[in-house]
């Protein structure tokens, strides 16, 4: 791959690393020394449901892996409410992709979602009664309380995408990274997830949305990060998510751009 | 899986391989199996007591593998446990040419095992250094740290053999396992390290779930995933070592894998699946360790993994969760029911044209067994059978080769059965992108699936018309509103 680095962009809004939720300063991360992601600076406000948008392969998810240190940074530091991430490590939620675990696992949705409470209940300590009181009450929040004593396998796919999103309400942090948490699920599912977000922020609490729809990035996101390898652009949905920066973030694939422009007449 | 069958039959017959190994085993003549009556009750009563020793020991080291197992299953990891115990035999044969030097026996079974506890954890430090170094996978790195560990320790064993004055006649016992006599010393440690490791696999429960089901999750929670991984390796070489006397290097990977695999098929709950492969594993121990102080001159190590073996086939065909049977008659259940909603449906869609055609609402009325034939692809003899059994339901009152008559119960089956597919139907329609997977069109209730709101909504939808109980999707006909 040799896509031509572009000369640095004006860093829109840069805030106070103390008080932005989630400041990142000069990230590179490179899977057997090729570049995945160069020299990104983020700077991102508390409080804001943030997408993390861009094509197959700009490094998405690779960028939340390396905010959450699942990955070796090349160089760049990350910081959460002006500390590291190791600092902070107690308030921050992640939820993975579907696709990253075995289903077919010997365990219930209630006890995926109790999975999410260990870190609480600490070492050695078993899960007891009110632990899974409180996980069976994030179920009900995601709306398949009725499913906790199921087993993962013979849940739907949009099931399973909410007994992870319970499992990160029960964990209960101030910031959540999410990995394409609207991938292939159904139209219940998504509406109970974007609920769930919109409470989450009314909470004060920050999400990082890997998102991959052009068509509901304005609807459900007040904050957008444009990414193709580098940060294209990143600030407030409205002022971001124009045609000519989804241009740059997409280059010449037609078919996404026409997409795109649909979604800005629909939106716009 | 067939490859570990495979690898189970392989060696069940070492014979051919054992002058390979330069072996001096005892296999004199054909008569190597002899049994007598007085022998067995012997055995079974455990009247002898190193008889006993031996057998209790191997029951306790199948427990402690049969818990411990089941996470290595559940990591993914099997094929780990291989290159542990084979990476046990050069430390075998190191342990014993120190303890030589030193002016022991050399067979001092305490320091042999620890031997092939440090260069089995050796084995393990080099697949981890092979996978985090270089871009060479898993198997490949599990697989050259086994065959060079082992052929390294084949090496060193056949050097022993051949220094004079070294008695190291009985180390290849520990290739394919021997209940050889143990002496009470050597049964408390086996029983210790089994116990310990059984303890740690039930103290460690919810650690080692969350690392088998999602390390990266885990890592975000501030878990030490690599000290976990390592704990659970830690775990599987202590027990790889104290089976490599009854069980043998080869065969321990089956003691480990075969107890969690066949419990999988009994239960879907981890802790469930724990202590019933725990107790697969002791039960093997126990018949295999006896028949092995029966027939003396088998392998103990094949004999114990045979037993495994039968236990494996038993629960993969009965298991209650999993079985072969179960899902059979599983199908066999879900097929019956969508005949029979078929039936049901088509028979409502018949009595709906009637009543359309004759201008009145609907009711139950004889219906024509030509008009059910058109309706779907059915062959005459399999609508035949579906009537039959809805009859010995009382689904359908009575009937005839020329008409069919529901009972009460049929009606209102039918009406609910039309309900329910008609909105999956329109369900489907309005979301025509997803594919909800693992849906029971006929489900009992399919507000339960969808939601109540959504049903409402779908009922909405859907078109009614003056002469049909239930609304049709497909319905040409307006509304009466």
């Amino acid at each position: 791959m040799t896509a031509a680095v572009p000369a640095p962009l004006p860093k829109s809004k840069i805030l106070n690393p103390q008080s932005a939720a989630l400041h990142i300063q000069d990230l590179t991360v490179a899977y057997h020394s090729k570049p995945v992601l160069w020299d990104v600076d983020l700077s991102i406000p508390e409080a804001k449901l943030v997408g993390i948008v861009g094509p197959n392969g700009a490094g998405k998810s690779t960028l939340i892996k390396a905010c959450l240190n699942l990955l070796p940074k090349t160089s760049g530091a990350v910081q959460v409410f002006g500390k590291s991430y190791e600092e902070q490590r107690s308030m921050i939620g992640y939820v993975p992709q579907r696709e990253s675990v075995d289903w077919d696992f010997p365990v219930s949705a209630l006890e995926v979602v109790a999975m999410g409470l260990y870190g609480k209940i600490g070492w050695f300590r078993s899960v007891k009664s009110r632990h899974k009181k409180l996980a069976k009450e994030a179920l009900d929040r995601v709306g398949i309380a009725d499913l906790a004593d199921r087993q993962i396998s013979q849940l739907s796919g949009g099931q399973q995408q909410r007994v992870f999103l319970a499992r990160a309400l029960a964990q209960d942090t101030r910031v959540y990274f999410m990995d394409e948490p609207f991938a292939a699920v159904d139209a219940a599912t998504e509406r109970a997830i974007i609920e769930l977000l919109k409470e989450f922020k009314s909470l004060g609490k920050t999400c990082f949305v890997v998102h991959h729809d052009l068509a509901t990035v304005s609807q459900y996101f007040d904050w957008t990060v444009l990414l193709n390898m580098r940060i294209v652009k990143s600030g407030p949905t409205e002022e971001v998510f124009t045609r000519e920066n989804l241009s740059k973030t997409y280059g010449g694939k037609l078919t996404i751009l026409e997409e795109a422009s649909n979604a800005l007449r629909i939106t716009h | 899986m067939t490859s570990m069958l495979l690898k189970v039959l392989f060696v069940s017959f070492p014979f051919f391989l054992q002058p390979i190994l330069g072996s001096a085993s005892d296999h004199s003549g054909t008569s190597f199996i002899h049994f007598n009556f007085k022998d067995f009750l012997e055995v079974i009563s455990l009247a002898n007591y190193n008889t006993r020793l031996v057998i209790l020991s191997t029951s306790i080291l199948g427990i402690a593998s049969g818990s411990i197992g089941s996470f290595l299953l559940l990591r993914k990891r099997s094929l780990i446990g291989d290159a542990i115990s084979h990476a046990c035999l050069p430390g075998i044969g190191i342990a014993f040419l120190i303890m030589t030097a030193l002016g022991n026996t050399g067979k001092f079974l305490p320091g042999l095992l620890l031997g092939a506890s440090i260069s089995g954890f050796v084995g393990v430090l080099v697949v981890m250094a092979i996978r985090n170094t270089t871009k060479l996978k898993d198997d490949a790195a599990m697989g050259i740290v086994l065959s060079i560990f082992f052929g390294l320790g084949v090496a060193l064993l056949r050097i022993i053999t051949e220094i004079p004055g070294a008695s190291a006649a009985g180390l290849e016992s520990f290739i394919y396992g021997k209940t050889a006599s143990i002496v009470l010393y050597d049964f408390w440690l086996i029983s210790l390290v089994a116990i310990l490791v059984t303890v740690a696999s039930f103290i460690l429960l919810k650690e080692w779930t969350l690392l088998c089901f999602d390390s990266g999750y885990a890592a975000t929670q501030g878990w030490p995933v690599y000290a976990l991984d390592l704990s659970l390796l830690v775990g599987i070489t202590l027990v790889t070592v104290i089976g490599l006397q009854s069980v043998g290097l080869i065969l321990i990977i089956a003691f480990l894998i075969i107890p969690p695999s066949a419990a999988r098929f009994w239960t879907e709950n981890l802790k469930k699946m724990l202590i019933i492969s725990s107790v697969l594993g002791g039960l093997s121990g126990w018949v295999g360790a006896t028949m092995s102080a029966l027939f003396q001159n088998l392998p103990a190590g094949a004999v114990i993994v045979l037993v495994a073996t039968t236990i494996f086939i038993f629960s993969m065909l009965f298991g209650t969760s999993r079985g072969l049977l179960i899902r059979f008659i599983k199908h066999t259940k879900l097929n019956r029911k969508i005949g029979r909603d078929h039936l049901m449906h088509s028979s409502y869609e018949v009595l709906e044209e009637m009543a359309m055609h004759e201008n009145r609402m609907i009711n139950n009325q004889k219906i024509k067994r030509s008009r059910l034939l058109q309706r779907r692809s059915w062959m005459d003899t399999e609508l035949k059978s579906l009537i039959h059994t809805s009859k010995k339901n009382g689904l359908i009152e009575r009937y005839t080769d020329e008409y069919i008559l529901l009972g009460e119960a049929g009606f209102a089956e039918a009406a609910r059965t039309t309900r329910n597919h008609r909105l999956w139907e329109m369900y489907l329609i309005e979301y025509a992108e997803v594919a909800p997977t693992n849906v029971d069109r006929g489900a009992d209730l399919v507000e339960h699936v969808l939601g109540a709101d959504i049903v409402r909504m779908l009922e909405s939808k859907m078109k009614t018309s003056p002469y049909m109980y239930i609304p049709n999707p497909h319905s040409e006909s307006e509304g009466l509103s």
